[in-house]
C-alpha cells in the first residue's frame, strides 16, 4: 500500500515542464537535476514534495521528449506513483523501465493536497480526504513484469532477455 | 487478413503474424542515441553488465544537441560518447555532421527497417517507410546489448491526403492542421499511416516533415509507403541498393480514416504552448515576433532553405526581428551554399548556425528573453522549450517564417510574395 499527498497538475504536462532542455548540463548529475523537478509547471513543487507523495495529472502527461531524465527526477524526489487520465507513450515506457508506477484513472475526482492510499495489487486508489474510491486500468503484462522487477535493467539482469 | 504498414514491418521483423494489440519482440535494424540521451544510455548499458554491442554496425551515436558544446560538462559527456564508440566500434557522427534524424534519413535508414532511437523525433525515418520510433535510455541500452526490443503492435489511423497544395501552403501546414484536428493526444500509442494522391507525388523532404511531427499527435510512428520517390531519393544518396518497395495491403484494417484535401488548407501556425493550439497565419497578423528560427529535423532541409531564400532574396529582415538559421546537416549546408541560398539568407540579415539541434530545445544558440516571441519551423512550442519559460513559441512553415522575418509580425507568406 502506497500512501501520500496528491500534487495536482493539469493536462499536457510536457517533459520540458518536468525537466527542461536548458538544464541539459545537469543530466550527468541526476540528484542535482532533481532539485528542479517540475520547475516549469510549478516552481514550488521541488521544495514541497516529500517521499511517498503522488503526482496527479490530467490528460497526456509526459508528452514530448524521450528524455528518461523526466521520470528519473520524479523518482529521485520520492514520488511513489503518477496518476493521470492518460500518459504519453515514451514517458509511460520510461517510467515503468525505472520502476515508477503510472496509473491511469479519473483524476478529476482527486483534489490537490488530498491524502491518497494506492493499492497496486488491487488496482485501487482511495482518496482518504474526500472518500472517493477509484480503480485504475491494468497495464500490459510485459510492463507489469518489468515493474515487478523494479525496472528494465534489473529485469534484464535477471532474465537476460525479454520473457513474453 | 490484410496488414497495415506497421503490421507488415513488425510481422516481417518478429517472424510472427503481428496484428494490432499484439506484443512482439523484434530485431532492430538501427539503434541510436544522441548527446543528451546517450550518456544515460551508456551508463544503463554498463549497469546491465553488457560487454559488447549486439551489432556495432547497426548502433550509432550522434553529437548534435549541444554541437559545438556550450560548456565543459557537456564537453565531458561528448568525450564519454566518443570513448564508447572507440571501444565498441559503433558508428559515430560528431559535431557539425548534423541532426541525428536527418543523418539517419540521408545515410542509414532503409524502407522496411525497424529503427529505435533515444530521441522522440526518431519517427522522422517513417518518411521512407521505416518503422522508426523514439524510446528512453533504458530501452535503448537494452537494444544496444540485445539487438532487439519489444513492441505493442499499434492500431493504425489512415490519413488520406488529396488535392494540390495552394501557393504558400506546404507539408508543415498539413501536419499542423492534422494535429490541430485530432489533438496532441489524438494518436497516442497508434500509427499514423499516410496515403492518397498527394502523398504519391510528395517529395521526401515533405514526407520527413510530416513523419517527424507524428509524435506531436502522440503517435508511435508516422509511416509512408516506400515507392519510386523513395527509390530516387536513396539513389541520390548513393544507396539505391537499400531500396525495397513497402506498401500496406489493400484490405488492411484501420481504426479510423481521416481525409484531408490540401487544396482547402491555408498557412497554419501553432500558438503557445501546445502544438495542437492552431490558428491560420492570417488570423495572427499583428503578433510581434522578436526571433525567427528556420531549421531543425522538421524543416531544416534543402527544400526548406530554398523556400526561405526565395522569399528573402533581395529583402531584409525586420530591424526588430532576429533571423536564425540552422541547416539540418553538413550535406544540406553544403548544397545550400552551392545553390546560393546561404548567401541570400545572410544578405537578408540571417545568422547561420552550425548543423544541429541547440536552439530548438533551448540548450544554446538562440535562447529567448523574457516575454519574447519566436516563430519557429520546429516541431514543439512547449513552455520553456527554447530555454525560457517566460517566452512564447509559434510554429509554422519555412515560408511563414521567412515572411514573418521581413515584416516583424506573424505573416501569411502569400502577402509578401
Amino acid at each position: 500500500m502506497l500512501t501520500g499527498r496528491a500534487f495536482k497538475f493539469g493536462d499536457d504536462i510536457s517533459t520540458d515542464h518536468i525537466t527542461p532542455g536548458r538544464l541539459a548540463h545537469l543530466r550527468s548529475d541526476p540528484p542535482e537535476l532533481a532539485k528542479h523537478v517540475m520547475e516549469d509547471a510549478d516552481p514550488t513543487f521541488a521544495s514541497r514534495v516529500t517521499p511517498g507523495d503522488f503526482i496527479v495529472a490530467g490528460a497526456n502527461f509526459g508528452l514530448g521528449s524521450s528524455r528518461e531524465h523526466a521520470p528519473l527526477v520524479i523518482k529521485i524526489v520520492g514520488v511513489s506513483a503518477i496518476l493521470a487520465k492518460s500518459v504519453a507513450r515514451i514517458f509511460f515506457r520510461n517510467a515503468i523501465n525505472l520502476g515508477l508506477p503510472v496509473l491511469i484513472c479519473d483524476t478529476d475526482k482527486i483534489n490537490d493536497g488530498d491524502k491518497l492510499e494506492v493499492d497496486l495489487a488491487a488496482g485501487t486508489v482511495n482518496d482518504i480526504t474526500n472518500g472517493n474510491r477509484l480503480t485504475f486500468s491494468q497495464i500490459p503484462e510485459v510492463m507489469l513484469h518489468i515493474l515487478d522487477e523494479g525496472g528494465l535493467i534489473p529485469y534484464i539482469q535477471k532474465y537476460g532477455d525479454f520473457k513474453l | 487478413m490484410g496488414k497495415t504498414l506497421a503490421e507488415k514491418i513488425l510481422s516481417q521483423k518478429s517472424g510472427s503474424n503481428a496484428q494490432a494489440g499484439n506484443i512482439v519482440v523484434a530485431e532492430v535494424d538501427l539503434v541510436f542515441a544522441q548527446d543528451t540521451t546517450g550518456p544515460l544510455t551508456i551508463r544503463q548499458f554498463q549497469t546491465s553488465r553488457f560487454e559488447h554491442l549486439a551489432n556495432p554496425n547497426k548502433t550509432a551515436l550522434f553529437l548534435d544537441h549541444a554541437a559545438p558544446s556550450p560548456n565543459y560538462i557537456l564537453s565531458s559527456e561528448h568525450m564519454l560518447l566518443r570513448h564508447f564508440a572507440q571501444q565498441t566500434g559503433c558508428i559515430i557522427f560528431d559535431v557539425g555532421d548534423g541532426i541525428c534524424h536527418q543523418l539517419v534519413a540521408e545515410s542509414l535508414a532503409k524502407p522496411g527497417d525497424i529503427i529505435v532511437g533515444a530521441d522522440s523525433h526518431t519517427v522522422t525515418a517513417g518518411g521512407l517507410g521505416a518503422f522508426a520510433t523514439g524510446m528512453g535510455s533504458s530501452d535503448i541500452a537494452i537494444a544496444f546489448g540485445l539487438g532487439k526490443t519489444w513492441f505493442r503492435v499499434p492500431e493504425s489511423i489512415k490519413v488520406v491526403v488529396t488535392g494540390n497544395f495552394p501557393e504558400g501552403v506546404y507539408a508543415k501546414d498539413l501536419i499542423l492542421h492534422l494535429i490541430g484536428s485530432i489533438g496532441a493526444n489524438g494518436a497516442t500509442y497508434k500509427a499514423l499511416e499516410f496515403s492518397g494522391d498527394t502523398v504519391d507525388s510528395m517529395t521526401m523532404s515533405q514526407r520527413f516533415t510530416i513523419a517527424n511531427m507524428a509524435v506531436e499527435a502522440g503517435a508511435k510512428v508516422g509511416l509512408f509507403p516506400a515507392d519510386n520517390i523513395t527509390k530516387d531519393y536513396l539513389m541520390l544518396q548513393e544507396r539505391g541498393n537499400h531500396y525495397q518497395s513497402v506498401f500496406p495491403d489493400a484490405d488492411a484494417t484501420y481504426e479510423q480514416t481521416i481525409n484531408i484535401n490540401v487544396a482547402e488548407l491555408e498557412p497554419t501556425v501553432s500558438k503557445p504552448h501546445t502544438v495542437d493550439n492552431i490558428a491560420l497565419a492570417i488570423e495572427l497578423k499583428g503578433t510581434k515576433i522578436q526571433q525567427v528560427f528556420i531549421g531543425t529535423c522538421t524543416n531544416g532541409r534543402l527544400e526548406d532553405l530554398a523556400i526561405a531564400a526565395t522569399i528573402l532574396e533581395g529583402k531584409k529582415r525586420h530591424s526588430e526581428t532576429r533571423l536564425i538559421i540552422a541547416p539540418a546537416s553538413r550535406q544540406v549546408l553544403l548544397a545550400a551554399i552551392k545553390a546560393g541560398y546561404i548567401q541570400s539568407l545572410i544578405e537578408a540579415g540571417a545568422v547561420i548556425l552550425p548543423p544541429g539541434c541547440g536552439a530548438c530545445l533551448g540548450l544554446h544558440q538562440g535562447v529567448l528573453g523574457d516575454g519574447e516571441s519566436c516563430l519557429s519551423t520546429a516541431n514543439r512550442n512547449f513552455k520553456g522549450r527554447m530555454g525560457n519559460p517566460q517566452a512564447f513559441i509559434y510554429l509554422g512553415s519555412p515560408a511563414t517564417a521567412a515572411a514573418t522575418a521581413i515584416t516583424g509580425e506573424i505573416t501569411d507568406p502569400r502577402e509578401v510574395v
